[in-house]
């Protein structure tokens, strides 16, 4: 792999750009790997790019239904932040964030992170204890979190509207000022150019048809639309469709997928500086590199596969997000699309072992998962190499659901995340 | 959005007057106290989340208040048949059977009733 640097930028640019390399392989699939990872999203390139660098496992295949990142990778709204209540959850989240801080440097690919800041308004009582609350165990936990009056936050977001008269007033916010954005697109490309340079095959247009397991119940390969490929471990990143693919296992996983909408204005002219979220209207919304307003919708309420959703879930949004910024009204909205997401009861991800011997699993991230890609995928990485979970992820198990120590994330934020 | 029929109201409504129940015909074990942990994350967590066919529970919240089941396809979105609470799980067939009535039948929407076709 040749090296991105402004040095081959000089270099191509004296002979007409045609010295570019492809920036990753598509190769036949062997028939047999040391692991499979099902599902070519940033999780799952990310942990075959994690499993060769760090646990020195190289012999890996990356099957993808689609195409590479086209999943729920290439379909979030990029916002990245870790100020989360539970330890659990701040473990692997800031992990994530501190993994992001360097990432464009480690895969040598500009990610394009962006630490503009993340604000979460308030907008009654409760948000008001409840972000204190989760100011106060992030500060402890030493994670940047911190409390903005009315005033304070028109200052970092001047098109606010702060109006005591307003639809929706607003009684502070707070805001982590190491959150922010990056380019999902170039997160998938870089884990894959950067795995595919250490030998991993990434295996698109290939569905995953069945999982085929020996006398013992051990995993022994995947049967795929490109026919059987064996492996000892396997690792199940799939998105919204993990039950799909656990089911072939005959594992099943406490998920429900749901439709999830995003949107994309009309480029407008550098206006918007940060991620400004409002859990109790619901809307979320920053703004893209190209001037593009990217704004959140939330999950539609039944179980689906549609990858659409419906009408009434983005007008919802957008009504707030006109009253939050009215300058925004007359603004016209370009594109919108749906993506799949597996949701949890607890609203927290599932990451660990399974009952199947060499099955291994990674999903429930529901509508967060985009933040948490480089940690995920790093603690994924360790789980398949060593067999047990690390300890920054030992919490997500499958089996608390059996035991009953949720993380429940899903009471803290009240919302989607 | 979706058009569901409530098999109570006899009727096909916005979607925005129904809540979603999760899965259908599942009923909780009469002695919950003496179940193992296993059984009770069986009944209390795992669901079948199928993609294609799938049963569940919706509720008339905005109408009649009522529970009902339905059969809907997770990949179209599109509703099969729905009935009433007390009633069995349908067979497939019937499922079938309710769906290809249902292409012959004019569903009122705006096309049809203000829109062009009038």
């Amino acid at each position: 792999m040749r090296k991105y640097s402004v040095f081959a930028i000089a270099r191509e640019a004296m002979r007409a750009h045609k010295g570019w390399e492809q920036q990753w392989t598509s190769p036949e699939p062997r028939s047999s790997y040391d692991v499979i990872i099902v599902g070519a999203g940033g999780h799952g390139l990310g942990a075959a790019y994690y499993l060769a660098k760090e646990h020195g496992i190289t012999n890996i295949a990356v099957i993808e239904k689609g195409w590479l990142g086209g999943g729920n990778t290439g379909r979030n709204t990029t916002i990245i932040r870790s100020n989360y209540l539970y330890e659990e959850s701040m473990d692997i989240y800031e992990h994530s964030l501190k993994l992001w801080e360097g990432l464009s440097q480690d895969l040598n690919y500009n990610v394009m992170y962006s630490p503009r800041g993340v604000m979460m308004l308030s907008h009654n009582t409760h948000d008001m204890q409840s972000f204190k609350r989760h100011i106060n165990a992030n500060r402890l936990y030493g994670i940047d979190n911190e409390w903005l009056t009315p005033e304070q936050a028109k200052a970092f977001v001047p098109v606010l509207d702060i109006a005591k008269t307003a639809r929706y007033p607003i009684n502070g916010a707070a805001l982590q000022r190491r959150g922010g954005t990056a380019r999902h697109d170039a997160v998938a490309w870089g884990y894959a150019r950067a795995a595919s340079d250490r030998g991993v095959h990434i295996i698109q247009n290939c569905e995953v048809t069945g999982i085929r397991r020996g006398p013992n119940g051990e995993v022994q390969g995947v049967e795929t639309s490109k026919g059987f490929i064996g492996a000892k471990k396997i690792g199940v990143s799939a998105a919204g469709h993990s039950s799909v693919v656990m089911e072939m296992a005959g594992v099943r996983v406490p998920l429900h997928s749901n439709p999830l909408q995003a949107l994309v204005s009309e480029p407008l002219k550098p206006i918007f500086p940060c991620v400004v979220m409002s859990n109790t209207v619901h809307a979320y919304i920053s703004q893209s590199d190209k001037g593009e307003l990217v704004i959140g919708a939330g999950t539609d309420q039944y179980n689906s596969y549609s990858q659409t959703g419906g009408l009434q879930i983005i007008t919802h949004t957008l009504d707030a997000i006109c009253e939050l910024f009215p300058i925004f009204r007359r603004v016209k909205m370009m594109r919108q699309w749906g993506g799949i997401t597996d949701n949890t009861p607890d609203r927290s991800p599932i990451q660990g072992v399974t009952p199947v011997p060499g099955l291994f699993v990674n999903c429930g991230w529901g509508t967060g998962g985009f933040k948490a890609t480089p940690g995920s995928a790093n603690l994924f990485a360790h789980l398949i190499a060593k067999g047990e979970p690390h300890k920054l992820a030992a919490g997500l198990n499958l089996d608390r659901f059996r035991t009953g120590r949720l993380i429940d994330e899903a009471a803290a934020a009240a919302v989607a995340h | 959005m979706l058009l569901i029929h409530c098999p109570y109201c006899e009727e096909d409504r916005s979607e925005l007057e129904f809540r979603w129940g999760g899965e259908a015909h599942i009923a909780r074990p009469e002695n919950i106290a003496a179940i193992s942990d296993e059984e009770f994350t069986e009944f209390f967590f795992l669901r079948n989340n199928e993609k294609g066919l799938t049963y569940e529970r919706w509720r008339h919240i905005h109408g009649c208040g009522r529970f009902f089941n339905a059969a809907r396809d997770t990949v179209s979105d599109k509703f099969l048949l729905t009935y009433k609470a007390d009633l069995p799980k349908q067979p497939i067939a019937a499922v079938e059977e309710a769906l290809a009535a249902a292409q012959d039948k004019v569903v009122e929407t705006w096309e049809q009733t203000e829109g062009d076709a009038r």
